[in-house]
C-alpha cells in the first residue's frame, strides 16, 4: 500500500481555486486555466444576454401598438439585426463554450484543455468583437440593419459611402467570432480525443461530451463556409467586387447557400450541448440510468451529419427548383429521427423514476415540453408547401424562439443551476431559482405561443408597424416578453448573492455519478492532478450499485477533505 | 485507516494524462477545417462560372497558362523536396535537413514571385466582374497560405539552430510540412479549376 503526497492545503495555497470568488482580479487577466476561462465566458455571455434582451424589450415595446411610434422603422431594422447577432454570437456561443470549458476537462478527468493558451486567446477575442459590434451603434448610418442573415443585395448597400459602416463592422465581428470559435473547436475536439481518463472509452463518455464533440465538429465543418461567404460579402461591400451583384454577373443566392450551410448547423451547434445537459440532468434527478445510452450518444453524430445536408430548407422561396426542394424536404424530415431517439430516451428515463423537482430539473422539463412544440413546428416548416406560405412571417419567429430560447435557453439555465455548486463551491437559493423558472416559463409561453397565430394569419416579420388585426397577439407577446425580462432579476440576484455568501457546497450535492462530482467543489486548478481515476463502468449507473471508478471511496474522501 | 490525514491509503494506480504532445492532432483538425473554406470558394467559383451568362469581361480572351504551369511544377516538386528534408531530419542529418528545407522555401518564394509577375501583367482587375473577383480571391487567398507556409518554415529553420531542439521529436516540422502539402494540393485543384477548365463556357 502506497500513499500520495497530495495535500489539499498545500495545493490550495499554491494555486487559488479557479471558481471561488476570492481574488476576482484573475478573471480580468489572460488566465490559461480552463475553469477560469469557463467562468469568464459565462459572465461575459450573461452580460450580453442582458444587452440582447434589452434590445428585445425595446422591440416588444415598439410592437405593443400597431403603428411605429416608439422607435423609427430604420432604428427597428438595426434593433432586430443586432438582437439576433448579439444573442447568437455574444450570448449563445460564448455561454456554451463556457460549459465546454468547465465540463469537458472535469468530466473526462483531464487537467486542462489541450491548448490552454489558444483557449485563452479564443476567449479574449470575444470581448474584442463584442466591442466592435457595439461600436457599430455609434458609426454614421447606425448599426447593420439587413437582419442577422445579412442577405445581399440589402447588406451590400452603402448609401453614405463611409468605408467603416455598420455592415462592415458586423462582418468584421462575425469573422472574429468565427476565428474564436474555430480556435475553441480545435481545442475541445483535441481534448476529447486525446485527454480522457484511463478506462474511459468512447462509450463510457458522458453524453454531454458526445454532444459537445458532435457540436464542435459541426463548427469545424460549417464555420469556414460562413467565413468564406463573409469574406466575399466584405469584398462586395467595401472593394467593389460583384460576387453577389447580379449586375456584375454575380449571384445573390450564392450567399444564401454559404450562410445557411453554416447557420442551419449553427442551431445544432447550440442545441446539441443542451441535449447533453438534458441527458445529464434527467438521469441525476430521476435516479435512473439513461435509457438507450449508446443510441443517444450516436444520435448526436447522426444529427451532425444530417444537419449538414438540410440547409436549403431556408431557401425554399429563393427560386429553388422543385427537385432540389424535394431532396431537402426529405433530409429535413430525417432529422426528426435522431432527435426523436433522444426525446423518447429522455421520456423513457423519466418514466418510473424518482423525480426530484429542483430548479435545474424544472428548467429541463420545461425545456423538453417547449422543445417538442418547437420541433413540431420545425417539421411543419421543413415542408416546402407550408414554408412558402408562412415563411418570413411570425410563425417562423415563434418556431425559432421556441427552439432557441424556450429549449436552448432553458437548458442553459438548467445547466447553470446544476453545476453552479460544483464550480463556485456555493449552493444557489432554491426559492429564488423556482421564482426564476416560473416567471420565465409563463413569460416565454405568453411571448411566443401567440405569435404562432399571428404568423399563421399572415403577420410579416421584421416590420416595425403592422395591421391592427394582429394587435391582440402582440399585446400578449409583449407582456410575456416583459415577464421574461423581469425574470432576469431573481436570476441575477440568485447567482450574485449565492456566489458571494451562499452556503458552502459539498463535492456532490445532487448525489450524481460522474468524474466531475468526485472533485472538490470548486475543483482545484489541475482537477485530479497526477492521480486521475480509472473509469471502470458506463456512465449513469444510478441504482446499479456499481462504482464508476476504481477505488471510488478514496476519491470521495479526498474530495471531502479538500 | 480512516483518519483525517490527507495522506489517504491508495488501492489503485494513479492515472496520468499528458499535458502536451497534442499539437499534431490539433493541427490536422485545423487543416481539415481550413480545407472547407477553400471548398466553399471552389464551389462558389464553379457555381458562378456555370450560371454566369457572360463569364469573361470585355477584352479578356482567357488566361495564359504557361507561366502558371511552370509555377505549378515548381510548387508540386517543392512538396517532394520538403518530404526529403523531413527524411533527413529523421536520420538526424541536420545539415541535410536545413539545405533541403531552405530549397523548399526558395521554391515557395519563386512561386510567389511568379504569381506576382502574372498578376502585374493581367488585363483585368479585382472589380472586373465575377471573373476578376473570383480569380484574385482564389489565387490571392492561396498566395497568403503560401506566404504563411514560408514564414512557418523559416521559423522551423531558425529553431533547428537551437541546441538539442529536435532531440524530443519534430512535431513542428511535421506540422509545417503537412501544411505545405495541403497548400500544394489546394493549388492543384485551383489550377485545374481556373486554368484548365477554361473552354467549356
Amino acid at each position: 500500500m502506497t500513499t500520495t503526497n497530495y495535500d489539499p492545503r498545500v495545493l490550495k495555497a499554491q494555486h487559488p481555486v479557479p471558481g471561488a470568488p476570492d481574488n476576482w482580479k484573475r478573471f480580468f487577466t489572460f488566465n490559461t486555466d480552463a475553469k477560469v476561462i469557463g467562468i469568464q465566458y459565462m459572465a461575459l455571455a450573461l452580460f450580453f444576454l442582458l444587452v440582447g434582451g434589452l434590445l428585445a424589450m425595446v422591440m416588444r415595446g415598439e410592437l405593443i401598438t400597431p403603428p411605429a411610434d416608439l422607435v423609427d422603422p430604420t432604428v427597428y431594422n438595426g434593433l432586430y439585426t443586432m438582437h439576433g447577432t448579439v444573442m447568437l454570437f455574444l450570448f449563445l456561443f460564448p455561454i456554451l463554450n463556457g460549459f465546454n470549458n468547465l465540463l469537458i476537462p472535469t468530466m473526462i478527468g483531464a487537467p486542462d484543455m489541450a491548448f490552454p493558451k489558444v483557449n485563452a486567446a479564443a476567449f479574449w477575442l470575444v470581448p474584442v468583437f463584442g466591442v466592435v459590434l457595439m461600436a457599430s451603434f455609434f458609426v454614421p448610418g447606425g448599426p447593420a440593419s439587413a437582419g442577422w442573415w445579412s442577405y445581399p443585395p440589402i447588406s451590400i448597400q452603402n448609401p453614405l459611402g463611409h468605408f467603416i459602416n455598420g455592415q462592415f463592422l458586423w462582418i468584421l465581428a462575425v469573422a472574429l467570432s468565427g476565428i474564436s470559435s474555430i480556435m475553441g473547436a480545435i481545442n475541445f475536439v483535441t481534448t476529447i480525443i486525446r485527454m480522457r481518463a484511463p478506462g474511459m472509452g468512447f462509450f463510457r463518455m458522458p453524453v454531454f461530451i458526445w454532444t459537445a464533440w458532435a457540436a464542435q465538429t459541426l463548427q469545424l465543418i460549417g464555420l469556414p463556409a460562413l467565413t468564406g461567404g463573409a469574406i466575399m460579402l466584405l469584398f462586395d461591400l467595401s472593394f467593389g467586387t460583384s460576387f453577389f451583384r447580379p449586375e456584375g454577373g454575380g449571384d445573390p443566392v450564392l450567399y444564401q447557400h454559404f450562410f445557411w450551410f453554416y447557420s442551419h448547423p449553427a442551431v445544432y451547434v447550440m442545441v446539441l450541448p443542451v441535449f447533453g445537459i438534458f441527458s445529464e440532468l434527467i438521469t441525476v434527478y430521476s435516479r435512473k440510468p439513461l435509457f438507450g445510452y449508446k443510441f443517444v450518444a450516436l444520435a448526436s453524430f447522426v444529427i451532425t451529419f444530417l444537419g449538414l445536408i438540410v440547409w436549403v430548407h431556408h431557401m425554399f422561396y429563393s427560386g429553388t427548383p422543385q427537385w432540389m426542394r424535394n431532396i431537402f424536404i426529405v433530409t429535413t424530415m430525417l432529422i426528426a429521427v435522431p432527435t426523436g431517439v433522444k426525446v423518447f430516451a429522455w421520456l423513457a428515463t423519466l418514466w418510473g423514476g424518482k423525480i426530484r423537482l429542483t430548479t435545474p430539473m424544472l428548467f429541463v422539463l420545461g425545456g423538453l415540453v417547449n422543445f417538442i412544440l418547437g420541433g413540431i413546428t420545425g417539421i411543419m416548416l421543413g415542408t416546402a408547401p407550408v414554408d412558402i406560405h408562412v415563411g418570413n412571417t411570425y410563425f417562423v419567429v415563434a418556431h425559432f424562439h421556441y427552439v432557441i430560447f424556450n429549449t436552448i435557453g432553458f437548458g442553459i439555465f438548467a445547466g447553470i443551476y446544476h453545476w453552479f455548486p460544483k464550480f463556485t463551491g456555493r449552493m444557489y437559493y432554491e426559492g429564488l431559482g423556482k421564482v426564476h423558472f416560473v416567471l420565465t416559463f409563463i413569460g416565454a409561453t405568453l411571448n411566443w405561443l401567440p405569435l404562432h397565430w399571428a404568423g399563421l394569419y399572415g403577420m410579416p416579420r421584421r416590420v416595425a408597424s403592422y395591421d391592427p388585426e394582429f394587435a391582440i397577439w402582440n399585446v400578449i407577446a409583449s407582456i410575456g416578453a416583459f415577464l421574461v425580462g423581469v425574470a432576469a432579476i431573481p436570476f441575477i440576484l440568485n447567482i450574485v448573492s449565492s456566489w458571494a455568501r451562499g452556503a458552502k457546497a459539498p463535492p456532490n450535492p445532487w448525489n450524481a455519478i460522474g468524474l466531475e462530482w468526485l472533485l472538490p467543489s470548486p475543483p482545484p486548478s489541475e482537477n485530479f492532478e497526477d492521480d486521475v481515476p480509472t473509469v471502470i463502468s458506463a456512465p449513469y449507473g444510478y441504482g446499479m450499485g456499481q462504482p464508476l471508478v476504481e477505488d471510488e471511496e478514496y476519491y470521495v474522501r479526498r474530495a471531502l477533505e479538500a | 485507516m480512516t483518519t483525517a490525514n490527507p495522506d489517504l491509503p491508495l488501492n489503485h494506480r494513479p492515472g496520468h494524462i499528458k499535458h502536451d504532445g497534442h499539437n499534431l492532432t490539433g493541427f490536422i483538425i485545423f487543416l481539415c477545417s481550413e480545407s472547407i473554406i477553400f471548398l466553399a470558394f471552389f464551389s462558389g467559383f464553379a457555381l458562378l462560372k456555370i450560371s454566369s451568362p457572360e463569364w469573361l469581361p470585355e477584352g479578356v480572351e482567357g488566361l495564359e497558362t504557361r507561366l502558371p504551369l511552370i509555377n505549378t511544377v515548381i510548387l508540386v516538386s517543392s512538396s517532394f523536396v520538403a518530404y526529403f528534408a523531413e527524411r533527413y531530419l529523421h536520420k538526424e542529418n541536420l545539415w541535410g535537413f536545413r539545405a533541403l528545407w531552405l530549397l523548399t522555401m526558395a521554391m515557395g518564394a519563386y512561386f510567389v514571385y511568379g504569381q506576382y509577375v502574372e498578376w502585374s501583367n493581367l488585363p483585368f482587375s479585382l472589380t472586373s466582374g465575377v471573373f476578376g473577383g473570383t480569380f484574385y480571391l482564389l489565387t490571392g487567398f492561396h498566395g497568403l497560405h503560401v506566404i504563411t507556409g514560408i514564414l512557418l518554415m523559416s521559423l522551423m529553420l531558425y529553431r533547428s539552430f537551437l541546441p538539442n531542439n529536435y532531440a524530443k521529436g519534430e512535431m513542428g516540422v511535421t506540422s509545417v510540412s503537412l501544411f505545405w502539402h495541403f497548400v500544394d494540393v489546394i493549388w492543384i485543384i485551383l489550377y485545374l479549376l481556373i486554368y484548365v477548365w477554361q473552354r467549356t463556357t
